[in-house]
């Protein structure tokens, strides 16, 4: 699939995005700018209460105040159930199992007057016992957080009834060759997506009863489904919903899922017959949408005594919160590193879920994979310790190879991460920064994700519609969405070369059901790796036919180029060559929005601007336009669960980090002195994305480290806002760091490259704790990594002087 | 309550009567129909409201709408010029790729404006001190600070 030239013309140049001058212009209109005639203004009333029995909702003095249009709850409105095991609903009933639980919502004129309206509507709550950890879930008696399942059978437990289960090799052979092993236990936190555009959407109804919903997505073909299917619930089966993606402020994953705001948004539009907005402040960002999962993860690893890796054995239990969203899925993902991240043929993976009183997750960048390498890669330099070994040899002695199949039976084609460990090694002067002392050290860590898709559906297809206009101009209608991560850019950057047509006269339409092609959504890196691939494929169908009608009228064509060109320059003799002859629709090539002779001379009036030729092509009698429609979907497969196996990407992606750290011992602070980034890409198609995506997901990866938990006591977020909940600012990020792309050129990928948009941030948390065991010998196993722990860690170790808390 | 107000907004004069509630950021996005300035968090801490009033920056989301009385406003759709032309601030953010989502853009340009206008040879020091403000979730900040730097240079030397 992949175009093996290496010589791009615009392919790995600095190119900067085309949307890019109207943000700066401050014109690009995010769904918060958005407006709709007639729109009214949405509000939401949450519970106040972990988990109790909902005994009265009275809305009778929101109802009456003036500018108030609607006023709705589970009562009056019909059930919307929402989720992939169908256990959460739009607007809650009878019961409320977590703080950020929908009771009811407000239509008005205004936002101040809705949010007048919220505060007027009574509940009258009957407090219930809650489970508020995974330890309380998960004991004998404990109160249910569902008494019954979705199909009304009652449930006996808190487990959410999901497996995740892997078995490779022979585990207790594994354990008997093993001459070193190192146990331990580590955990994440919860952390929020926190894109600076919160979320949002409008609802319309048209008057066929058709629904358009302007939204803050990243799956809009999965969307009008469930949407669809929400139409069906609401007495409107048939109808359809069309979704129409804005400019984003930013996604991390917030946007694979369908939120119950946006179904409360649909009912107020049908109760009202007017288009409905429904914006989070950032409070209601920070309390009432989903965070990234938290995760507990037992991890045993041992190895013989030369350093391989004899067996891994990986338990992992996860708080579900009260409903099911994408959190339960993360250790599907997490299965990937677990079984495949360096070589180890004797594999046990398996995780448990629960539900607890607290809020409920969905995915966010890596999706599980920085919960796992947490744990696997502080671990490896445990395992490193106990053996004496050092932990980039350690690495190394186990490192992947192009070629394998590893234990899932995930097939790995290339394979940079040799490339990438030596590379940090190399850029932290490992050896010597190992023994620096000074309270000063190095660490690194390295990731393994998917690069080529990711089947998680059944279909992990994308469809791109190319439409050439009478004036060389290429309309690109692709289903896959821009988050600011440069989709669309690359994009058009990959039209632009396989079609060969300046990038100026590409332009990539808006996302819409309603114009574009079905995708599955963009979602575990695959967004350049889909377009561009499709790219390829309709590119290489609209040079054949373009190529078909050259054959018919590029003769006359270029007669009508020389005539002109011998007006201007009487004395000009044109070569011997014979036009006819060399016409062959195998004999044509396209660059730079000009068709020409392969072979033929390189006379200026010898060759057609593409324009020309598509007029030619139109304007006459059984005259046509050229359009290309392709889907691609992708060389892999759909893993079995329960077996954990199944090979569910292309290709794969590695890379490693590496930190230099400076531990302050009497504050416990943790300052980063310098960054080591390699990471195999298999070719860079936009350098000044690719650099992007890689600095954005770093300082997530810092900030998942050192500064960002979402603070939750007894299922209440204490932290809903920027004072208290910290995302590493400017000054957070004052260290140098290197980047380096290893370009392992995969053939599945188009013009080579891999998926990118995830791996930055796996394994930089592991990266710095294990920067900080060689600084001061402390190992941390619970992020965040807070100055607190830190010292309480350093007392413990009683190499240092900690003075005593007051 | 209403009352009118009347400031300078991107060079040209404003006569609006608005609730005495409002802050400025809702003068700009509902009044004005001026939507680049982003509300981000409400409560001053993530910066992609800033504007500048009377040369300095600050968070529209904090300044109340009657405080901005025969005051001096630029905003991020006061800075292209006629012709449809970026400023060269706009321009170096496109090409030094310090804009992804574009949601802390605006917020981000009107700081950079106000630390150029006042400190035109800023270190990186000082540059990081005048962006602390605005936080950014998609760059990691690194092509902001060089795109700050282009523009720098870039306006020395027109």
């Amino acid at each position: 699939m992949s175009k093996n030239n290496k010589n791009f013309r615009y392919i790995g140049k600095e190119v900067s995005r085309p949307e890019a001058p109207d943000k700066a212009a401050g014109k690009a209109l995010y769904i918060h700018d958005l407006q709709r005639p007639g729109m009214l203004f949405g509000k939401i009333k949450f519970s106040t209460h972990g988990h109790a029995r909902i005994l009265n909702i009275d809305t009778s003095r929101a109802e009456k105040l003036p500018g108030v249009r609607a006023v709705i709850t589970a009562y009056n409105t019909p059930e919307l159930r929402i989720g992939f095991l169908r256990d959460n609903f739009a607007l809650k009933k009878e019961r409320v199992r977590q703080f950020r639980d929908e009771i009811a919502a407000v239509a008005a004129i205004d936002p101040d007057i809705a949010s007048e309206a919220i505060d007027l509507i009574e509940v009258e709550y009957e407090p219930l016992p809650g489970v508020f950890t995974l330890q309380e879930a998960m004991t004998q008696g404990a109160p249910l957080v569902h008494e019954i399942d979705p199909q009304g059978k009652p449930r006996t437990g808190n487990r959410v009834p999901l497996n995740f289960h892997h078995e490779s090799g022979n585990l207790e052979a594994g354990k008997n060759m093993a001459r070193y092993i190192a146990e331990g236990e580590y955990s994440t936190q919860w952390v929020q997506q926190s894109c600076m555009g919160t979320a949002g959407c409008i609802a319309e109804f048209d008057m066929t009863n058709n629904l358009t919903l302007w939204a803050k997505t990243q799956i809009p073909f999965l969307a009008q489904r469930d949407f669809n299917q929400a139409l069906s619930s609401m007495g409107l089966r048939g109808k359809n919903t069309r979704i129409i993606v804005p400019t984003l402020g930013g996604g991390f994953g917030t946007g694979l899922d369908t939120h119950a705001y946006e179904y409360i948004a649909i009912l107020l539009a049908f109760q009202t017959g007017r288009p409905v907005k429904i914006i989070y402040n950032r409070d209601e960002e920070f309390a009432n949408l989903s965070p990234r999962q938290s995760s507990q993860t037992k991890i045993i690893q041992g190895c013989d005594k030369n350093g391989k890796l004899t067996f891994r054995h990986v338990a992992v239990s996860q708080d579900n919160g009260a409903y099911t969203s994408w959190g339960a899925t993360y250790p599907s993902v997490m299965m990937l590193p677990a079984t495949s991240l360096y070589k180890v043929s004797n594999v046990y993976f398996h995780a448990d879920l629960y539900y607890t009183n607290n809020t409920y997750s969905q995915a966010m960048r890596g999706y599980g994979n920085p919960e796992l390498t947490w744990a696997l890669e502080s671990n490896m330099d445990e395992l490193a310790e106990n053996a004496g070994i050092d932990p980039y040899e350690l690495r190394m002695k186990n490192c992947n190879e192009p070629g394998e199949t590893t234990p899932m039976g995930l097939k790995i084609s290339t394979c940079g991460l040799k490339e990438c460990m030596e590379t940090v090694a190399q850029k932290l002067e490992w050896k010597r920064s190992r023994s620096q002392g000074k309270c000063r050290g190095v660490g690194m860590a390295s990731l393994f994700h998917v690069g080529g898709g990711g089947r998680i559906y059944r279909s992990d297809g994308s469809g791109l519609i190319l439409k050439l206009d009478d004036f060389g101009n290429v309309n690109a209608y692709y289903g896959g969405v821009e988050m600011g991560q440069g989709l669309h850019s690359v994009l058009a950057l990959g039209i632009a070369e396989a079609l060969g047509v300046r990038p100026e006269k590409v332009f990539v339409n808006p996302t819409d059901t309603g114009t574009c092609p079905w995708d599955v959504g963009t979602h575990a890196s695959r967004g350049a790796f889909m377009a561009c691939n499709a790219a390829i494929k309709a590119a290489n169908n609209l040079r054949e036919k373009i190529f078909q009608y050259a054959e018919e009228l590029f003769p006359k064509g270029v007669s009508k180029n020389l005539k002109k060109f011998q007006e201007k320059n009487p004395d000009y003799k044109p070569p011997d060559f014979d036009i006819k002859k060399a016409t062959r629709k195998d004999n044509f090539d396209l660059k730079d929005g000009y068709v020409f002779i392969k072979d033929a001379p390189q006379e200026p009036w010898l060759s057609m601007e593409l324009g020309s030729l598509l007029r030619a092509i139109h304007f006459r009698e059984q005259g046509t336009m050229l359009t290309a429609q392709v889907f691609y979907d992708p060389p892999n497969e759909l893993p079995d669960w329960d077996k954990g196996k199944g090979n569910m990407s292309a290709t794969y992606a590695y890379g490693t980090q590496g930190v230099e750290v400076e531990v302050d011992t009497e504050t416990g602070e943790v300052k980063i002195l310098h960054m080591a980034a390699a990471h195999d890409v298999g070719k860079v198609l936009n350098p000044q994305a690719l650099k992007g995506q890689m600095y954005g997901a770093l300082a997530q990866g810092v900030g998942y480290a050192l500064y960002e938990q979402v603070q939750s006591y007894k299922g209440k977020i204490m932290n809903p806002n920027f004072r208290d909940y910290k995302i590493p600012t400017i000054h957070e990020m004052d260290f140098p760091i290197d980047l380096e792309f290893i370009e392992t050129n995969d053939s599945f990928g188009p013009f080579g490259a891999k998926g990118v948009g995830e791996p930055g941030l796996v394994p930089t948390a592991p990266a710095i704790a294990n920067a900080i065991c060689n600084a001061v010998g402390i190992r941390i196993r619970d992020l965040p990594i807070t100055p607190e722990k830190v010292l309480e860690a350093l007392r413990g170790s009683k190499k240092f002087e900690v003075s005593r808390r007051r | 309550m209403k009352k009118e107000i009347n400031f300078t907004l991107n060079g040209s004069e404003v006569f609006l009567t608005v609730e005495a509630h409002k802050r400025l950021i809702d003068v700009l996005r509902d009044s004005l129909g001026h939507t680049g300035t982003k509300e981000g968090c409400g409560e001053g801490e993530c910066g992609a409201c800033t504007v500048i009033v009377n040369s300095r920056a600050v968070n529209s989301c904090l300044y109340p709408a009657l405080e901005i009385e025969g005051k001096n406003v630029t905003t991020i759709e006061g800075l292209q010029s006629s012709g449809n032309q970026l400023s060269i601030i706009q321009k170096a953010f496109v090409e030094q790729g310090g804009i992804q989502c574009g949601f802390c853009t605006p917020g981000m340009i009107m700081s950079t404006k106000a630390l150029l206008d006042s400190n035109p040879n800023p270190t990186e020091e000082e540059i990081r001190d005048a962006l602390v403000g605005n936080l950014c979730r998609c760059t990691g900040y690194v092509q902001i600070i060089e795109s700050v730097k282009l523009a720098a240079d870039q306006l020395k030397n027109q």
